[in-house]
């Protein structure tokens, strides 16, 4: 088993994560949310959060977290995703396809402006 | 649900809700004997006798926002279509074990789909959670070649410094990708 070599490059990958880190002003912690109730994952949420990954990792977007949450009870708009920069509220996305996703994260996530469309008035 | 690696996800939701902390995915694919098997069996709350013949009904749910639950369900059923079944061993604060099989070449077998995703996905998603994931493929002569992926050293090795920094995602994705793909010429058609 590869293991050992690959811990070994995964202490590099660590100590070049933090020392990019540093580098950064932090703009406070941004939080993205994906919708993984059985309604979201047959909507599509997987291919969602996928899109969200691809555009953590092609624009090395650091201070990042993703996580899941359950159905939200508006299954019809789904996949749904919310995002949440620093001491702003909360905002929630309606029908957040693959493209939408990669949007969202351009416009509001690295850009700070949230997107007029697919907002859920919640 | 379009592949086997969703429902795969959708029960692995079920896990993490109950509030496990160990959870272990497990897919053997076996060519040998036209078998395609997979469980998810976790150490969270369990159910009692009589939640765990409700769950089996797709009416059955725990969460408040709706009244349909389905995940199981649609797994059980998208098993007996291809002449497999479903089982569920659970016990009260001990944890749940879902087992579904397939048969490997019927005509109505959903493809597994796009099982690294599904691994990633969720072990980025959640971090506090202990992950293991196996994915096993026997061929028609009955070589087995397996990749198990345990998270236990990679966050220990990686400390306070989160999975999805692009650095870290990069390395996770590869480290998945590469291990699913070491396996197999693919069998899906």
């Amino acid at each position: 088993m590869p293991a050992i070599k690959s811990l070994e490059e995964l202490k590099r990958v660590r100590e070049e994560a933090l020392a990019k880190k540093q580098l950064k002003a932090t703009p406070g912690n941004v939080q993205v949310i994906v919708a993984m109730g059985t309604c979201g994952i047959a909507a599509g949420a997987r291919d969602t959060m996928k899109s969200v990954l691809n555009f953590i990792e092609a624009e090395n977007l650091s201070g990042v977290t993703v996580t899941q949450t359950g159905c939200m009870g508006m299954c019809e708009q789904e996949p749904i995703i919310q995002v949440v920069m620093g001491d702003q509220p909360k905002v929630t996305y309606g029908k957040v396809n693959a493209e939408v996703a990669a949007q969202i994260m351009k416009q509001h996530v690295q850009g700070g402006s949230p997107l007029k469309d697919h907002v859920l008035p919640i | 649900m379009r592949e086997i690696a969703l429902h795969l996800m959708d029960i692995a939701e079920n896990s993490v809700a109950a509030e496990s902390r160990n959870i272990r995915m497990d897919v053997v694919e076996d060519l040998h004997t036209d078998l395609l098997q997979v469980c998810v069996a976790d150490d969270g709350r369990g159910m009692d006798v009589e939640t765990a013949k409700r769950v089996l009904d797709p009416f059955y749910t725990t969460r408040t926002t709706r009244k349909v639950g389905l995940g199981i369900p649609l797994l059980k059923l998208a098993a007996e279509s291809t002449e497999g079944g479903l089982s569920l061993e659970t016990e009260s604060g001990k944890g749940t074990r879902v087992e579904a099989s397939f048969r490997h070449g019927h005509i109505d077998r959903m493809p597994l789909g796009d099982i690294g995703t599904t691994f990633l996905t969720l072990l980025v998603s959640y971090p506090h959670i202990h992950w293991v994931f196996m994915y096993q493929l026997k061929d028609k002569q009955g070589n087995l070649k397996e990749f198990v992926f345990d998270d236990e050293e990679i966050k220990s090795a990686l400390g306070d410094v989160s999975l999805t920094e692009p650095d870290v995602l990069r390395f996770l994705r590869g480290m998945i990708e590469e291990g699913i793909a070491a396996l197999a010429p693919q069998t899906e058609f």
